[in-house]
């Protein structure tokens, strides 16, 4: 039994920012991993809750005519990762997302719910940072732009205004085309767990594939919100392929992360991970990529 | 005959498809909900509880606090009773607590129409409170000044015992002797069955009948009683099926509270389902135990005197208190013998903690974890291979224990570990792993273990058991013995067919115990299910054929004593003729003109025996330095449990032991805030038990040598499997790193810091 007080179920996107307009107090609930957690916490006891789990508008992922990827934030986590557009242009998000949780989880996660939860543990999140994704947002006064680096607030805090909804998160073409990424979810378990810490790293490689044109990298869990290690990535960035490439981003990225020590981890053993998951990540990317060792 | 069979499950088809009722199958719609507000502080007393709000919440229909229950305290520990005043569990539990021993500890209770209205209601209780220091380290809590739980307990010291074997003081001067010394720490666990406690209550007849998931019926039928002030026959235990216990349901959990809620509305049903968050804090959890190990061996291996301390982290309650730690210490001098000297302390110590109890092998995983990390690393002190060193030891052939009486038979520890080795190839991979650098590194570990099978002759074994003929020759089984998920009622039923003489199809085994209807029995506890049932139902089985023959004899004319009756046919011993199916005795004797009659038997049968159960485990591991992680590669179990009753559910349960033993040796520890004592992780995603991901394949191998005592040939299965895992992983380690890790579970966290200290990271 859950203790919440309605439930109003939208029927399009319009419709969803309606309600959210006559109800303003209410709580957004797509699949609903997260919010009937807290619900049954008691966290949001006695909540009025608009359901946009209807909304299949949302989950389809396309190619929008300027290339860039359409993904759907109702998107499930097994359909990202079954998504044949995906599959061809950034199959690391589909990986991603299969890392998060256990099947039945993954069946009703959403992409969108994975970032609008603000939680730097997200399993898909630190790829469409590394990817730079574009979010589209949806609210009264029509449809904005924010890039994911800006979505971001702090811990549990987006940049979703009363009243707003995340309708895509874009991936530009540039970001995809001729990359090749790799994710990395430390985390305790091989299942069911969340991230200790997740690495997404992405390259572009020379036509010879002898030097790193271009390299990105996002955490998890390194710090309160998903970040990029841009001193890593500017350090990498015409690197020929090679050990000396890894042992650069391996000391590099601590430059970048501010872990901290809870009961879960200490920030010592983090920057261990953050270190060795950076070099083991581009290692991987690089040989997507078609470089060699 | 079916024993030694892998017949099917006589519950399998109910259980897969879902016809199976459990305890909140059974719950009628109408119940009211008990809803726990519980303690947000370690220790302290209640000062006031401020009720208002929540008795004025639309749905709430009643409020107990602390302030209301009688002042009686009662024990909780699923032992049987002891009508010696001086062996009885302490008496330390009341409904609800005013001064509260831990953050979890029970401080009112909302009864409400329905679960939102209840939990609405607990979270608008106002409870206020005089705080008290508190203490959360076992040693901590011994020291003259810590904060005192129960005053009559001195230093919080629940118990000590302590034994010496020689002259330890003496032995230890032997000149050239090695010294080699550990601390050993082992973590609170949970045993994280798939069903939380559940139980709902009624009254009915004048009676309080209480539904509960337990391993206990009979035993929480009495202390319901001792608990509510009822004469015993006053409280009905009806046990379901259940959805696993190991050990948490061998204690009365939330039975008296649930009773006493029942009593407050009127004696209308109310039912009390405890969320997985209280289940790791509020019920039971294993004892975490702190060992030191000092051994003094000759250069040669042979030990010589050794000493062990075991500090026994009791929590705030006693529940099955000092008998955890007591069994462990016992383990010390058995499994390994010294020359000269054993002597051993061990004390059990109230903290500010959750209550530990029984869990799954009661004290013997823990100090198997401490034993066999100190051998391994008195192995590598000497410079000795550490299997020939368990095997110059170990428990010999021939050694009988003074006070069980127990025999060591057979080469058990021997063939086992023949068996175990052999399948990973142990030696040749533990001499060249020793070798290895580079960051990627594989490792072998092993460990042994004995277990006990029952627990004569410290407490009762008695099983009552009642066997019931029908019309066509079947069998109805009721025995105090319980189902618990472990397969119990298929190895009964296995051994009713043999016993009586009926094909397995005829047996039913009724699979409810209803205090009221099933014989005295004290239920699933030990690893003595199929051991202490099998005397009861050969006993009882042999007396229900006996009958069957007699009226055999009626029929035929042949003596009774010349006939016999195998898979439901009756036939002559001498010339093998088959005289009549059973079907058609049974049939004839009840609905005779002449002499009608139903055959039944029914009684109490006594055991005075127990059985050493023998085993060890082996591992493989690769172990990534960097990443300060570990993968279990290959895994095996071999135990000498006896003859196997059923091969096919002997290995699973052999699988489940292996798989929570994983969990104790590499993810499983509840933590708690230093600064509060709160509960860190009392949730399925935070506390790490293991997945099936986190599993390799795993091996069961048996050696089947016929326990003597046992009309069955069998002993202990239950609990040995989870024995030796965590100790072999720990050992598999250090033979892949050289990094020894005296703490369980080895984490990435616990990995990272030892590998920093020696200088691999």
């Amino acid at each position: 039994m859950y203790d919440f007080s309605a439930l109003y179920e939208a029927t399009s996107v319009s419709h969803a920012v309606q309600l959210m307009q006559e109800h303003p107090d209410a709580v957004l609930i797509a699949g609903g991993s997260d919010v009937l957690i807290k619900l049954r916490e008691g966290k949001l006891a006695g909540a009025e809750l608009i359901s946009i789990y209807k909304l299949d508008e949302l989950r389809e992922v396309t190619i929008d005519p300027d290339g860039a990827l359409r993904i759907g934030p109702m998107t499930s986590f097994s359909h990202a990762t079954k998504s044949p557009v995906l599959q061809q242009y950034m199959p690391v998000l589909g990986e991603a997302a299969d890392t998060a949780g256990g099947p039945q989880l993954r069946n009703v996660g959403t992409v969108g719910g994975n970032i609008c939860n603000g939680v730097t543990s997200a399993d898909t999140a630190s790829t469409e940072v590394a990817y730079d994704a574009v979010l589209e947002i949806t609210g009264a006064n029509g449809v904005r732009k924010l890039s994911i680096h800006d979505f971001y607030k702090g811990p549990g805090k987006v940049a979703l205004e009363k009243g707003e909804l995340l309708t895509a998160i874009l991936i530009p073409k540039e970001s995809y085309e001729n990359c090749y990424g790799y994710y990395i979810k430390y985390a305790m378990r091989n299942a069911m767990d969340i991230a200790t810490i997740g690495c997404s790293v992405n390259v572009v490689l020379s036509a010879d594939k002898q030097t790193i044109q271009r390299a990105r990298i996002a955490y998890g869990v390194a710090g309160p919100v998903p970040m990029r290690a841009r001193t890593a990535e500017a350090a990498l960035a015409g690197q020929p392929v090679g050990e000396g490439a890894i042992e650069i981003v391996g000391r590099e990225v601590l430059n970048d992360v501010n872990p901290r020590t809870s009961w879960r981890a200490s920030a010592d053993f983090r920057k261990q991970i953050i270190s060795e998951t950076a070099r083991r990540g581009l290692r991987a990317a690089i040989e997507r990529a078609g470089g060699v060792f | 005959m079916v024993v030694g069979k892998s017949v099917k499950r006589v519950d399998a088809i109910d259980k897969v498809t879902g016809r199976a009722r459990y305890t909140d199958d059974l719950a009628d719609k109408s119940a009211l909900i008990v809803k726990i507000c519980h303690s947000t502080i370690a220790h302290g007393m209640v000062k006031s509880i401020d009720t208002s709000a929540a008795e004025n919440i639309p749905g709430v229909v009643k409020v107990i606090t602390c302030f209301d229950v009688p002042n009686r305290p009662f024990p909780t520990a699923g032992h049987p009773w002891s009508t010696d005043p001086h062996h009885q569990d302490v008496a330390d539990r009341m409904l609800l607590n005013r001064h509260v021993r831990y953050y979890g500890d029970e401080v009112a209770v909302v009864i409400g129409e329905d679960e939102v209205a209840a939990e609405q209601g607990v979270r608008a209780l106002k409870v206020e409170y005089d705080e008290l220091p508190f203490v959360l380290d076992v040693q901590e809590a011994m020291q003259d000044g810590a904060p005192q739980l129960h005053e009559e307990f001195k230093n919080n010291i629940l118990d000590h015992t302590g034994y010496e074997v020689g002259n330890y003081e003496e032995a230890i001067q032997e000149p050239g002797l090695v010294k080699i010394e550990g601390w050993y720490n082992t973590p609170i666990v949970q045993h994280c069955h798939i069903e939380n406690h559940i139980c709902f209550a009624e009254e009915q007849f004048g009676k309080i009948v209480i539904v509960s998931s337990t391993q206990i019926p009979h035993i929480v039928r009495r202390i319901c009683g001792q608990a509510l002030g009822l004469p015993w026959g006053k409280v009905r235990l009806i046990k379901p099926y259940i959805g696993g216990g190991f050990g948490n349901k061998q204690d009365a959990l939330y039975e008296p509270l649930c009773g006493y809620c029942c009593q407050q509305v009127g004696g209308r049903l109310v039912k009390l389902d405890v969320s997985r968050e209280e289940t790791f804090v509020s019920n039971r959890v294993r004892h975490a135990i702190r060992y030191h190990i000092i051994t003094y061996a000759r250069p040669d291996g042979r030990f010589v005197a050794r000493r062990l301390e075991a500090f026994s982290n009791q929590g705030a309650y006693a529940s099955h208190g000092h008998g955890v730690n007591a069994k462990g210490a016992g383990a010390f001098k058995q499994i390994y013998v010294d020359d000269k000297a054993t002597k051993v302390d061990a004390y059990t110590v109230y903290t500010n903690l959750p209550a530990a109890g029984a869990m799954r092998a009661y004290g013997i995983p823990q100090v198997s974890f401490a034993i066999e990390s100190s051998v391994e690393d008195a192995a590598k002190a000497l410079g000795i291979d550490s299997l020939k060193l368990r095997q110059m030891n170990m428990m010999p052939v021939g050694y009988t224990d003074s006070f069980s009486k127990n025999v060591n038979y057979f080469d058990s520890l021997n063939q086992c570990i023949a068996k175990g080795k052999a399948y990973i190839d142990y030696e040749r991979k533990h001499e060249e792993y020793a070798k290895q650098t580079g960051p990627i590194r594989r490792g072998v570990g092993m460990a042994i273990f004995w277990y006990n099978t029952a627990v004569w002759p410290i407490a009762l074994e008695a099983s009552s058991c009642r066997m019931v003929m029908n019309q066509d020759g079947s069998v109805q089984l009721e025995i105090g013995e319980t189902e618990i998920g472990q397969g119990a009622d298929t190895a009964f039923a296995q051994m009713v067919a043999d016993t009586v003489g009926v094909p397995f199809d005829k047996v039913h085994v009724l699979t409810t115990q209803d205090t009221d209807v099933t014989p005295f029995g004290t239920g699933a506890y030990a690893s003595r299910q199929t051991y202490v049932a099998g005397f009861a139902i050969h006993n009882i089985g042999t007396q229900l054929k006996n009958k069957v023959l007699k009226y055999a004899e009626y029929m035929t004319g042949k003596p009774a004593e010349t006939l016999d009756m195998a898979e439901g046919v009756v036939f002559e011993k001498e010339t093998q003729e088959q005289l009549m199916t059973i079907d058609e005795l049974a049939t004839s004797a009840l609905y005779s003109l002449d002499q009608a009659e139903q055959f039944s038997a029914e009684g109490t049968t006594q055991i005075k025996t127990n059985a050493y159960s023998f085993g060890c485990g082996f591992v493989e591991v690769e172990v990534d330095i960097p990443m300060c992680k570990v993968k279990l590669l290959k895994m095996i179990n071999v135990h000498d449990c006896g003859r196997l009753i059923n091969p096919q559910l002997a290995e699973a349960q052999v699988h489940g032991g292996m798989s929570m033993a994983i969990g104790y040796g590499m993810g499983e520890q509840l933590l708690f805030d230093p600064k509060t004592g709160k509960p860190l992780n009392n949730n399925l995603l935070d506390y790490k038990l293991c997945t099936m991901m986190d599993h390799p394949d795993l091996k069961a191998e048996f050696v089947e040598n016929f326990e003597p005592t046992s009309p069955f040939g069998t002993k202990a299965l239950g609990e040995p499997p989870t024995c030796p895992g965590a100790p072999a992983i720990r050992n598999a380690i250090l033979n892949a790193t050289g990094v020894s890790v005296n703490q369980t579970p080895v984490t990435p966290h616990i990995l990272f810091e030892r590998f920093k200290e020696e200088g691999l990271l």
